[in-house]
């Protein structure tokens, strides 16, 4: 008798606090968001999204395993939208099946090709490019041009980068794969490896920094670093790292600078789903697109898009390399294990 | 009667079992995980990296293990059996350093010792050197940079076990020692340090295991240990399965080797004396007293006041624009959770602990070891682990209801407070049980006996006679779990529900995008927070200095068993 009554008192507590949910729930307008992004980048314009439409949004950042989280969670889970940072997480997103296709002609119009999944999965929201920071004093206008020769001997020890494992490195070692090959690739990559002056570490800034102390003289790094110091107010000795490099945007005279994407997919349980594809449509407005990309130092994805003073200055316009993210993405494994193979972090 | 005992008896088993399945559900799901990897990781790693990562991670654990030791043991020898200027204010000091965070202490002696920082430049301005290439520095990103870190903040361990155990004993074992013609020294050696053994095996345990499941430092200064492997394997690879297979194998090493070192002392045994004879310290003088005062003096200033003053010198150099509204929120949601955390951990800790004491079978010591096993695991690879049995649990729920009464109540469990108490209480059950444990062996058996042949129960005799006599065990068992949690980040940060931050979290955000500055005014918070328990052992050390054996003896002897 006594377990049937404690079964019986459970569900009506379990329905209590569902319905109370519930209610809560709906009682709001609201979009929830699973964010690989730090907060303090997406804020603004979130808040900007809330005040023109009234839809609260809510967030949970994590550096890693949003989407196991989402996996798990599966039908029931809250999260309408996953934010990213990088295509990698949204590749693994569609590959376990945890998003849905938006149909929406204003996404589509605003968002090129190149930039979203074709069924709709994903969308890119702003574009990075991975450039080559050279130091101004040791290192010569036109003395590298390319990705490709950053294996020239002349660079010996004067080559900083970040661990091979990031996201970041790895899609540039994916683009190379499909540009060149895995045999010729690894070939570069070993050879990138010998002309580095300290093991891999740090974030991007960090080896600007390391550049402008001396340490080196080329590094590999996302264009939005470069703003993020210059315009840094509270710690002002990251204006004078800034000052101290050269920013190149590698072959210009071929296929174009590495672009990746920072992004956002529509899970595939999204309970708030209108309000969300309402986000994903302001995310990718004129409005949003201007302050969002310029706020972070990034690029705009959508076509005619005024560019921010700063990235007209230091930035103006440039040729892209227009390899399509899907296939970037198909190849990071191998880059991946090849990072492995090379011992590139060791 | 007879009838009644064995009924008591097994409502005892069932109960260690049902917490110690509940708690091992986590570490379950990983080694579930682990037989599906999506490709077999072996082959690939053993032909490239596994090498380097093992090798990194045993030199690692091999450094923290010795500095710890040497820290550790030597300023527990020092304040517990010497008398020396400065001795009764490094007795409780030497706690500090544990209230720091290893990923804090790592971005603040970057901060300082890196090229830019105050201390090179300094350097370069007085000997004139232009660039980098001008001169050698050590490099504080580096092995040797993170062994020193993750010693600093947890020496403490060591120091705490070890300190017990030296007061617990008995002075007249190390006179006689020196009637047979010891020195100090060789009395040291032979007889106070072998007789330490298992409190400083139990403090090396944890700090080991804390090393090996440490990712935030050994990240930030490129030190490519295991525990990056499992990182590098999941994200990168999208092999979690793999993932968790180098996981379970590192959870089975630490296993192993705490399993050798009871083994090597399994046929020693050792008694406490009875408390209240009085102890003769060493007295110092000149420059052994000069020694002793600067090496405890180094430990507490390089692993807290340091910390504390540069945390401090950034918050409030800009005070008013770090502190928001939101920071009593996210500091109250710290303390909330860290002080649910503990008392729970601390309520199963006692009921698994007697429910050992009670019933001391191979079956229920297994059990409680098995519970302890969430101590072992990377936190992030745990919070997967705890995210699976709860999703499944409240989709099993939510199917139920919608089949039966058409009602859907979504996630009850997941992505709420409840996730991450349950999350800190696998984390951290091992530390208070521990505790409880060795607190509750001090008790003897025929106070049990007493108490039941005058009528009690086990649970009256635990209320009447156990508790009041472990209550320095509860409460160390507590608060060290309340600053573990206070610290405890990868878990909260993927466990955690929308628009939820703890201090943690908060730190992370900037700190992680070498923003020091900015999370300095949060890392500072759980620094002074944690400062609360320590100081509270320290006074229910100091005060109480009658029962300093009892109370002393049974802090924080947290043991994996």
């Amino acid at each position: 008798m006594t377990p049937m009554f404690s079964k019986s008192l459970f569900q009506k507590i379990a329905v209590a606090v569902g319905l109370a949910g519930a209610i809560g729930a709906n009682a709001e307008e609201q979009v929830n968001i699973y964010s690989y992004r730090q907060p303090f980048l997406i804020e603004p314009i979130l808040e900007e999204f809330t005040e023109k439409t009234g839809i609260e949004t809510k967030v949970v950042y994590a550096s890693k395993g949003l989407n196991e989280r989402l996996q798990r969670e599966g039908r029931n889970s809250p999260a309408d939208l996953v934010l990213t940072s990088n295509t990698s997480s949204l590749m693994d997103l569609l590959n376990k099946q945890l998003t849905q296709p938006v149909k929406s002609e204003v996404l589509e119009q605003n968002i090129p090709t190149q930039f979203r999944d074709e069924a709709g999965n994903w969308f890119g929201l702003t574009t990075r490019a991975r450039l080559i920071y050279a130091s101004k004093d040791r290192v010569k206008p036109g003395e590298i041009t390319r990705y490709e020769e950053m294996v020239d001997p002349k660079w010996k020890g004067r080559i900083c980068t970040r661990s091979g494992k990031h996201p970041y490195t790895l899609s540039l070692i994916a683009s190379m794969i499909a540009h060149h090959g895995e045999a010729e690739t690894k070939e570069w990559l070993q050879g990138v490896k010998a002309n580095l002056a300290r093991k891999p570490q740090g974030n991007d800034r960090a080896q600007v920094k390391a550049i402008s102390e001396g340490v080196c003289d080329l590094s590999l790094g996302n264009s939005y670093y470069f703003g993020k110091m210059i315009t840094n107010k509270e710690q002002p000795e990251q204006v004078d790292w800034a000052k101290s490099v050269n920013l190149i945007f590698p072959n210009q005279k071929d296929r174009g600078t590495h672009m990746f994407i920072s992004g956002a997919a529509l899970t595939k349980h999204a309970p708030n789903r209108e309000n969300a594809v309402k986000l994903l449509e302001f995310l990718s407005g004129a409005d949003a697109q201007y302050s969002y990309a310029e706020k972070n130092f990034e690029f705009p994805v959508r076509p005619g898009t005024a560019r921010s003073e700063l990235i007209k200055e230091y930035m103006g316009e440039f040729k892209e390399d227009n390899l399509s993210l899907t296939e970037i993405g198909s190849y990071v494994p191998a880059a991946s294990r090849m990072v492995d193979e090379v011992r590139f972090d060791f | 009667m007879l009838n009644r005992a064995n009924l008591s008896a097994s409502r005892w088993l069932l109960l260690v079992a049902t917490i110690s399945l509940l708690v091992a559900l986590p570490v379950l799901s990983i080694f579930w995980l682990a037989f599906f990897p999506e490709e077999n990781i072996w082959p690939h790693l053993l032909d490239t990296v596994l090498f380097h990562y093992v090798s990194s991670t045993l030199l690692l654990a091999g450094g923290v293990g010795l500095v710890t030791l040497i820290a550790g043991v030597g300023s527990a020898w020092l304040v517990s059996m010497c008398q020396f200027p400065g001795r009764r204010l490094f007795e409780w000091a030497l706690l500090l350093p544990f209230a720091v965070p290893a990923y804090v202490i790592a971005y603040v002696y970057t901060d300082l010792l890196e090229y830019a920082g105050p201390v090179q430049k300094s350097l370069r301005a007085w000997f004139g050197w232009q660039t980098a290439r001008d001169y050698w520095f050590p490099e504080i990103r580096s092995m040797g940079g993170a062994i020193a870190m993750l010693s600093l903040v947890l020496f403490p361990y060591v120091y705490m076990l070890a300190r017990a155990a030296f007061i617990e004993q008995c002075g007249s074992i190390r006179a006689a020692s020196r009637s047979l013609g010891c020195t100090p020294w060789q009395s040291f050696l032979r007889v106070s340090l072998p007789m330490a053994r298992p409190a400083i095996a139990v403090g090396l345990s944890l700090v080991l295991m804390e090393t090996l499941n440490d990712f935030g430092t050994v990240d930030f200064f490129a030190v490519r240990t295991l525990s990056v492997g499992i990182y590098d394997t999941w994200l990168s690879r999208g092999n979690l399965g793999g993932a968790a297979q180098i996981a379970c194998s590192t959870l089975i090493f630490v296993v192993l080797l705490i399993t050798l070192e009871r083994m090597g002392r399994a046929r020693q045994k050792h008694f406490v004396q009875s408390p209240n004879s009085q102890r003769e310290r060493y007295v110092l003088r000149g420059w052994r007293s000069g020694i002793a005062f600067l090496f405890c003096g180094l430990l507490l200033v390089a692993g807290f006041i340091i910390p504390l003053l540069v945390l401090g010198g950034y918050a409030l150099s800009n005070f008013s624009s770090y502190w928001s509204e939101d920071f009593i929120q996210i500091a109250s949601n710290s303390l909330l959770l860290s002080i649910a955390a503990a008392l729970v951990s601390v309520l199963l800790g006692l009921l698994l602990a007697y429910g050992k004491r009670l019933q001391p079978k191979r079956s229920v010591k297994l059990l409680v070891g098995f519970s302890k096993l969430g101590y072992a695991m990377p936190g992030a690879v745990l919070a997967i682990g705890v995210l699976i049995p709860l999703a499944a649990f409240d989709n099993a729920v939510d199917a139920f209801l919608r089949e039966h009464f058409d009602i859907s109540i979504g996630l009850m469990l997941s992505g709420s407070i409840f996730a991450i108490i349950f999350a800190y209480t696998v984390r951290f059950l091992a530390v208070s049980t521990g505790a409880i444990e060795s607190s509750l062996e001090k008790v003897t058996p025929s106070m049990d006996r007493a108490a039941r042949s005058l009528g009690r129960n086990s649970w009256q005799t635990l209320w009447a006679v156990h508790l009041p006599l472990v209550r320095t065990g509860l409460l160390t068992g507590g608060l060290v779990v309340f600053v573990d949690c206070m610290k405890e980040l990868p878990a909260t940060l993927l466990l955690r529900p929308f628009g939820f931050d703890t201090l943690a979290t908060y730190v992370y955000q900037f700190a992680s995008d070498e923003m020091l500055e900015r999370s300095a005014l949060g890392a500072l918070l759980i620094v002074l927070v944690g400062l609360i328990p320590v100081i509270l052992l320290s006074r229910s050390i100091g005060s109480r200095r009658g029962e300093e054996r009892t109370a002393l003896a049974s802090s924080e002897a947290p043991a994996l068993s």
